[in-house]
């Protein structure tokens, strides 16, 4: 579909001996949230990872807006304007707060307007702006990782399992301020394991298992259909609240 | 290096050797001239140690032949200082060209031996080593075996008398020049955003690829540097000890190791403080007993170990 | 007969058969085939290094553990002779006391190192055993009392040792007799999980296997089989000495050895420890030849000076590790 941002096709990827992607395809609409969900091992984490370039394609297309991206390096496909919000947050504890963001901003210095946006959902961030990054709680954390993915427009954020282990007011927190930024048209592709949170949050939804896309479709449909979750996730929209 | 408390005790565990040689040595004037001494050699071996630790805490690659880059320098400045005559006016373009050919040196090393075998450590290893066997002896095939005199420029020689204190002239100088070069690095490291990278680096390279940066280039940048100011070091120790011979980079590998990894690998704070540890105290102990003198840095990295395993500032690898 | 003797390890090509062989049998008859107290002190020589770098193989090649303090267990084990027979009366029992002290040292020392390498990277500790051996070094030169400082100890031998030939065999015999027995460990199931450490340390403890003791072991055994080297190395010399046995080019030259010869083969140590012994002694005459007959022109000369035959030597160790990781030894077997 030619309002497609991102299109896998056929994607596989090893990992030493371990082949994980077995022929992953699936759309990523522009300006949406697409949330990718799946049972852990499903292959999800490493079609971010590819997808990133930190782990290189054995086969397959990656396309950003029409230009394979399969075989470039990390720093490359970064500077065509992807942000990575990985699953171990990736702050560098020995900075700042504000280098951490220094950092993160590339073409130039921290906007104002953005960073006024960023501590308004995330005041913390405001609290420690001079204190090492290492001191911040595990939610202030992913806060600062996701600060750093959109401290600058970016075309598309990758974002890894951002509640995982977090407090359900932060999670909240975390909740509202993705909503905030798919206003802005941002595309934003998720992997999830909780439920609650991507029905909030999803557009558009492909659930993966063993390496494969087993379902696409739009999150409405999912979420509505009981059944239809049951057999994809093992679980029943009440049971991830 | 910032933290919300900076962590000082380091620091303060230097300030405690001082003192406490103080009170083992007794005499003022001795003590000054040994803590002058200590600090010389401190801040050369914190020139030519802190490329080391940088290059591994960046890239995890240890470069056992780093020593080459210390043995060239010195050599180098032999020749250099022979061709511009060896008054003081020679100094600044003979360590200029010390370091030019030392860097130099390190991008080719680079290249052509360090990069075939990233990532695997035994390998790392065997080559360096072997590639440090090779460049000593074709040191000594271009400059011979013999013991090559470097002599100090002329007003670097003799001593400044503050009554009853003498200080060398040449290690007041490497004092001043180890502090400016490490206030120059630290401010690097702080406040360029070249610096933020290194430190964001040592920490996390994938991620900092992630955000767009190509940390290779970073990584020759940061050998070369480091080749370079082993180089320098090299220089200056040769004129410390006034004379140069081929084993010059090997003997001083062992005291760099014991440095970095007193420091933490990886840290350039822990290499400051870890390098005027180890000059110090070889000095005080030099002084104070001689027969153990040899040994007391190696059981100083022992003790350290015992306290802080990972080193005086242990590097958080994410 | 012979499966059971090199306990199935074979050399798997018939150059290098046909190599071994000569080198035994060359060994074996020495005294007879090369008379001449030059030739008989390489050949000593060569069977004293064979079993250090056969030892160092078992860390190095074997259980992938790169340690540069293998020369301080060569040094206990001729230090232990040395200071037992010297300040005993040079007999059988001194001998049999000095070695075994020197083993008790070696044992707790290896074990402590062993003990450590585990927690720690693998360069870390490379560096740690830099410092360790270096420390050693210094004790021994330091403690002239008890050691004999930079001068070391000459001392007396037993009466039947004062032939040559006797001790030749004696040095012979135990080199063998203690190579097999590597070779023994190394194709054991012990051996073999050393290697499954080496490949993958991560996943053999996965499987259950606990790599701090193999690795213990396998550092215990390798400096014991160093020590026992120092040792024989001591009695063949009638001295021992830091230049003999600490010096940190010993160290280097082991490294060749093992790297050129073939690492993790057991074999590779045989290749590359007659190699290196022959080449140290005969080369730098060749090389002499080659020096003088290129006088007058720049450079060259030096780079053939005798004394420069390391760097050549280096210069295919760098090569080997990048071209031949399998050394000689592998290079035979593949071809």
């Amino acid at each position: 579909m030619p309002s497609d941002l991102l299109k896998l096709e056929g994607v596989h990827t090893r990992i030493g001996q371990y082949h994980i992607l077995h022929g992953v395809d699936f759309a990523v609409p522009r300006g949406e949230l697409t949330m990718l969900l799946g049972r852990n091992g499903a292959g999800k984490t490493t079609t971010l990872r590819t997808i990133m370039g930190l782990w290189r394609a054995s086969a397959g297309r990656i396309e950003l807006e029409g230009r394979d991206i399969a075989q470039l390096d990390t720093p490359a496909v970064a500077g065509l304007g992807i942000g990575y919000v990985p699953e171990a947050m990736g702050i560098f504890a020995g900075l700042t707060v504000r280098e951490n963001l220094l950092l993160a901003a590339r073409n130039g210095p921290l906007d104002a307007a953005r960073l006024e946006w960023i501590f308004r959902y995330f005041e913390a961030l405001k609290k420690f702006w001079h204190l090492p990054a290492g001191n911040l709680s595990g939610g202030q954390k992913q806060m600062l990782a996701i600060s750093r993915a959109i401290v600058e427009p970016r075309k598309l954020v990758l974002v890894d399992e951002p509640t995982k282990g977090l407090a359900p007011s932060i999670i909240n927190n975390l909740i509202a301020a993705f909503a905030e930024l798919k206003k802005t048209g941002t595309t934003i592709l998720m992997v999830e394991q909780n439920f609650h949170v991507a029905r909030s949050l999803g557009d558009s939804v492909a659930v993966m298992d063993s390496g494969r896309i087993v379902h696409a479709g739009r999150m409405a449909q999912l979420a509505a259909d009981q059944a239809l979750q049951n057999r994809l996730l093992g679980l029943s929209l009440e049971a991830q609240q | 290096m910032k933290a919300e408390r900076f962590d000082l005790i380091p620091f303060v565990l230097l300030a405690a050797a001082t003192l406490g040689a103080l009170a083992l040595i007794r005499t003022p004037s001795t003590w000054v001239t040994l803590t002058v001494a200590g600090l010389a050699m401190g801040l050369l071996i914190f020139i030519m140690a802190s490329g080391l630790t940088l290059v591994f805490g960046l890239m995890d690659v240890m470069n056992f032949a780093h020593g080459l880059f210390i043995a060239v320098g010195a050599y180098v400045a032999v020749t250099a200082m022979k061709l511009f005559g060896g008054t003081l006016a020679a100094l600044a373009p003979a360590l200029l060209a010390t370091m030019l050919m030392a860097g130099a040196l390190g991008l080719v090393f680079e290249r052509v031996i360090i990069r075939p075998v990233y990532g695997q450590h035994l390998k790392q290893i065997l080559i360096t080593t072997g590639g440090m066997i090779v460049a000593e002896q074709l040191i000594h095939v271009l400059w011979g075996p013999d013991l090559l005199p470097l002599p100090r420029p002329e007003p670097l020689r003799g001593a400044l008398l503050f009554g009853d204190v003498a200080i060398e002239r040449f290690r007041l100088g490497a004092v001043l020049l180890g502090v400016l070069i490490f206030v120059a690095m630290a401010l690097t490291l702080n406040r360029t955003k070249l610096g933020l990278l290194i430190r964001a680096g040592v920490e996390n390279k994938e991620m900092v690829e992630a955000m767009g940066y190509r940390i290779r280039r970073l990584f020759v940048g940061v050998f070369v540097a480091g080749s370079a100011l082993a180089g320098l070091g090299g220089a200056l120790w040769g004129m410390y000890q006034e004379a140069v011979t081929v084993h010059i980079g090997a003997q001083m590998m062992v005291l760099i190791f014991i440095v970095i990894i007193i420091g933490g690998l990886g840290s350039v704070t822990g290499c400051f403080v870890g390098a005027l540890l180890v000059g110090l105290v070889a000095n005080y102990v030099g002084y104070l007993a001689p027969k153990v003198a040899l040994g007391s840095n190696i059981l100083l990295m022992v003790i350290i170990l015992l306290w802080r395993p990972q080193g005086l500032y242990p590097v958080g690898k994410s | 007969m012979i499966r059971a003797v090199l306990s199935g390890d074979l050399p798997r090509s018939r150059l290098l058969s046909f190599l071994l062989i000569a080198i035994f049998v060359s060994l074996a008859l020495a005294p007879f085939l090369f008379p001449g107290t030059r030739s008989l002190d390489v050949a000593a020589r060569v069977c004293v290094f064979i079993l250090l770098v056969a030892s160092y193989d078992l860390l190095l090649g074997y259980t992938g553990i790169v340690s540069f303090a293998h020369t301080m267990f060569f040094g206990i084990g001729g230090y232990g002779i040395g200071i037992a027979m010297a300040r005993m009366d040079p007999t059988w029992s001194a001998i049999a006391v000095g070695t075994a002290a020197a083993i008790l040292v070696s044992l707790a020392l290896s074990f402590v190192i062993g003990l450590f390498s585990l927690r720690v990277k693998a360069i870390f500790f490379a560096m740690i055993t830099l410092a360790v051996a270096s420390f050693f070094a210094i004790l021994a030169s330091q403690l002239s009392d008890f050691t004999g400082g930079e001068d070391g100890i000459t001392f007396k031998v037993p009466e039947a040792l004062r032939v040559r030939v006797t001790t030749y065999y004696v040095v012979f015999g135990a080199s063998l007799a203690l190579f097999l027995a590597l070779l023994r460990v190394v194709n054991s199931p012990f051996g073999r999980v050393l290697l499954a450490i080496r490949e993958n340390d991560f996943r053999t403890e996965a499987l259950g296997y606990r790599t701090v003791v193999y690795r213990t072991i396998a550092n215990c055994l390798g400096a014991v089989v160093a020590t026992l080297a120092g040792a024989l190395y001591a009695l063949w010399l009638r001295y021992t000495g830091p230049n003999t046995t600490l010096d940190f080019s010993i160290m280097i030259d082991i490294l060749l050895m093992v790297v050129i010869g073939g690492m993790g083969t057991m074999y590779g140590a045989v290749i590359g420890a007659t190699l290196f012994v022959v080449a140290q002694n005969y080369l730098q005459d060749a090389m002499k030849l080659v020096s003088g007959a290129m006088k007058g022109v720049p450079l060259l000369p030096e780079l053939f000076h005798p004394d420069r035959w390391l760097l050549w030597l280096g210069v295919l160790f760098v090569i080997s590790v990048y071209y031949f990781p399998t050394g000689i030894v592998g290079y035979l077997r593949r071809r």
